[in-house]
Formats: C-alpha cells, structure tokens, sequence
C-alpha cells in the first residue's frame, strides 16, 4: 500500500479527511421513508385478501403514521439540501438513470395516497369525529369506493419506495460499502419489517399482534441471510471492499454492528418472537420497538460507515 | 472532439502552482481547491520511489456523477468536458458521493462545483489556467480524437495510466509514469 498525501493542502469542508456530504437527515429519510413503505404494504395487502375484520390495527390505526413518517422524511431531505430553493427542479425532469430521480417521483405519488388512506379510515378509527367542511364528505365516499384500487396501487408503489431506500446507495459504486445489489433487497426487507413492527404495537387483537409477531420473524430471518451474504460478497469482492468491510469487522463501527444491528435488532428480537409463538407470554412491545430501532441504526451505520470508504489508488 | 489532458508524473515537482492558478481563474472560495496535488510514496527506505500528481475531476466519459443526478444539472457538454449547472443544482449531493475521485465539493452557495476544464478558456482557444502556468511543462491539454494533437502523441509514445480504473468511469485524465 503507497502512502498518500496531498503536497498542495485540501481541506474541503465535508470531502476531507474522509466523505461527509450526507449526514443524519438522510438515514432518518431512509429509516422512515422504509417503515412508510412496509406499513401501507401490509395495510394494501390485507385489504386485497379482504382479512379487514381480521387485522384492523394493520389497515386503519398503523397507516396513521405512514404520512407523518414521509412527511418528516421529506423535511429531513429537503433540510439537507444545500441548494434547497431549487428543489423544484427535481419534478422538470424525469432521469431514469438516477435512482433519486425515481425516489423523488414514487414519493409524489405515495405522499397523497398515503394521506388519503389515512383520510378514508380516519372516522372508522375515530366515530365521533366529524368533518369541518362538507365537502369532505363525498371526496371521502368516492376515495372509499376505490379502495381496492388504492390498495393494489400501493403494492408496486411500497415495494419501489422499499427497495429504492438501498439501490439509492447502492447505485454508488465510488462507496465499496454501498456497492452491492443485496442493499436494495436487504432494506427493503428491513422495511418491511419495521412495518410489521408497527403493526405490532397497534394490533387491536392478540390474534393480529400474533399474525404480524411470526411475519416480523419470517423477515427477520431473511434479513440475517441476507446480511450474511453481504459479508460473503465483501469478502469475495475487491481489495477495496474488503478494505471497507473492516470497518464492520474490527474498524470503528463494529460495536454498532454486531451489538445494536445483529444483536439487539435482529437476533434477540427473533428469539423474542420465535418464544412467544411457542406460547411463551412475552410483552410483545418488547420485540417490536428493538426491530424499529435496529432498522434505524442499520440505515445509520451504513450511510455513515459507507461514506468512509472508497476506491484506493 | 474529446478534451484530455495528459500530467507527466515524471516531471511534476509538486510546486501546486496549478492548484493556485485554478483557484484565482475560477474565483474559489477560499479553503476549497477544484485541483490538487498528490504525493504517492511507496517501497521502503532506501529503495524508496516518490510519485507526484496534480489531480482534478477526470471528465470521465462514462461518469457516475452525470448518471446519478436526479434533474440534470450535472451534464457533458461539447468535448466531453463534464460540468454542472449552477441554477439547476439542488445541492442533494448524490453526485459527490458517486464521484471516485472525490473531485466535488458543495460551493458555499449551495450548488456543486467542481473544474470546468476551463471551458471559459477553452472556447476562446486558451489552455486551462493549470496548464498554461504549469513551471516544468509537465501538463498537457488537447484533443484525443485528433490523432496529431500532442496529447494523443503523448500517449502513443509513452507509457501512462489513469487513477482507479477499476471504477469503470474511463477517465480522461492521463499520468504519464
């Protein structure tokens, strides 16, 4: 390995020493933008099984926080602009190369759906609440008649804004860390389960809370294999991916890894999960709030870790 | 028409009077620089082989910056030479993250910036400020599709390579080692 120093002095603010363009707004974003995506999935699925008298918690009280979590995404995205009057012209092109072009425009999308399906369950949740304007009434009778549609809109919609949160790092291939195809499914996986969590905390029947504990452990279960093969394809790949997964094996961001990601938002939940299936009586917030914080620390780490590494020449 | 400029390793002294020259054609905010100038040491003492490189944004022909920018601002223009739209900019900094080089930096008003080639110059027939102030001639600039220019030469004639080709971004900066 040659040594490197830069003779003419560079001390660009955020470049050097190392990368640090994108800070904690954007795994907030990923984080939330994630758990957005895996709420209304479920909430979309389950009314196209039409199991609504079975998981009420999933299609009326969890959606709720679906918009306030993209709208705080978007907020967090938008602070960390740093041209921020322009952000506007992300909507006067559409680049298809550049998974942020698409990301801006699913969100278009998903933003007024989601506010619309919260719009349409907003009375069943809450009877006594009453519209202040009329108007309201009919916009609500017609959204209500294309549910099923909403519904089916929202699949493809959710699993786009899932899987975007990881080829958006993926896409880099300047970050050894980022660059891998498993990132795409791995957060969207991670999404999904977040979501699932959710709907754990706002299950209204011991039947739903059990329903979404053994979906969460399903996905978690799929999380660590994939996570597994992340590792093996840092592994296998170049010198300067191995140079990058040092930082998760050994480097700086291995407590973070292995104790918070793995342990506490992987491993320890799904034992949590697996016991209470086996009737165990196990508080099941318990569970669910670890997966959401695992989720969270897994899309920090990530964006910090990844910004550190890069090609060495 | 492909702009390249070709840095001859083997006679740079790493006296960064590029570096300054492009900071006082391009009015760079201070503290930030569009080029610079890398020592790369390697073996071990007393076989010790020093390498010393004035480094820029590479206007790659297949560039992750232009291909991760979500509204476009990041584009190629006439020669291959890769620049940035200030007032389409929004500052998301998807393109410093993708850059290998890490060639970008953001501009205290808030758009990306990075070295034009000094397309200013170009255009009217000048060399960019970096080459036309280089001491010892080390850096040359021209035309790669015209196989009598001096860059095209160079490369015919000497052994050269560029920075992280593994990357894929097929750069147009050349070394000549």
């Amino acid at each position: 390995m040659k040594e490197e120093l830069f003779v003419s002095g560079r001390n660009i603010p955020n470049i050097d020493p190392h990368l640090h363009i994108w800070h904690w707004p954007i795994p907030l974003y990923l984080f939330l933008g994630g758990l957005a995506a895996g709420i209304l999935f479920f909430a979309a699925y389950f009314t196209i099984m039409g199991k609504e008298d079975k998981v009420p918690g999933a299609i009326k009280l969890a959606p709720m926080v679906a918009p306030i979590a993209i709208v705080i995404g978007l907020g967090a995205l938008m602070f960390d602009l740093t041209h921020m009057l322009y952000f506007w012209r992300l909507y006067t092109t559409i680049r298809l190369e550049s998974p942020m072009s698409w990301g801006a425009w699913v969100l278009m999308v998903m933003t007024p759906l989601s506010f619309a399906w919260v719009f349409i369950h907003l009375r069943e949740v809450f009877p006594n609440f009453k519209w202040p304007f009329q108007w309201l009434y009919p916009i609500e009778d017609f959204l209500k008649k294309y549910k099923v549609w909403m519904a089916w809109a929202l699949i493809p919609l959710t699993i786009v804004l899932g899987i975007y949160t990881g080829i958006l790092l993926s896409a880099f291939n300047a970050r050894p860390l980022w660059n891998n195809a498993i990132l795409g499914p791995l957060f969207l996986t991670s999404g999904l389960s977040t979501g699932a969590a959710m709907n754990i905390l706002f299950a209204k029947t011991s039947y739903e809370r059990h329903l979404f504990g053994k979906i969460d452990l399903g996905l978690i279960i799929v999380e660590l294999f994939f996570i597994i093969h992340m590792i093996m394809g840092y592994y296998a790949g170049p010198e300067a991916q191995k140079e990058a997964l040092d930082l998760l094996m050994g480097g700086e961001f291995t407590v973070m890894f292995f104790v918070f990601i793995i342990g506490m938002g992987l491993v320890f939940p799904a034992i949590l999960e697996a016991f209470e299936l086996l009737g165990a009586k196990v508080w099941a917030a318990i569970p669910a709030i670890l997966v959401l914080i695992g989720g969270a620390v897994l899309r920090f780490l990530m964006v910090d870790a990844g910004q550190m590494t890069r090609y060495l020449y | 028409m492909r702009y390249a400029m070709v840095i001859d390793t083997l006679k740079c002294v790493g006296c960064s009077d590029c570096v300054v020259a492009c900071q006082t054609e391009n009015n760079v905010p201070v503290g930030y620089c569009r080029d610079w100038v890398t020592e790369s040491v390697g073996g071990t003492y007393p076989l010790v082989d020093i390498e010393l490189r004035s480094e820029r944004c590479n206007h790659c022909t297949d560039s992750p910056c232009v291909r991760c920018c979500p509204t476009g601002a990041s584009h190629i223009i006439e020669g291959g030479i890769v620049v940035v739209t200030h007032d389409e900019c929004i500052g998301c900094g998807a393109c410093i993250e993708s850059c290998p080089y890490d060639a970008r930096y953001t501009h205290p008003e808030g758009y990306v910036d990075k070295c034009t080639f000094c397309f200013h110059r170009v255009e009217k027939g000048q060399l960019p400020a970096c080459v036309s102030v280089c001491p010892t001639k080390c850096m040359h600039f021209g035309d790669l599709d015209d196989d009598s220019s001096e860059v095209s030469q160079l490369l015919k004639k000497r052994k050269h390579k560029v920075l992280a080709p593994e990357a894929g971004t097929t750069p147009n900066v050349f070394y000549l080692i």
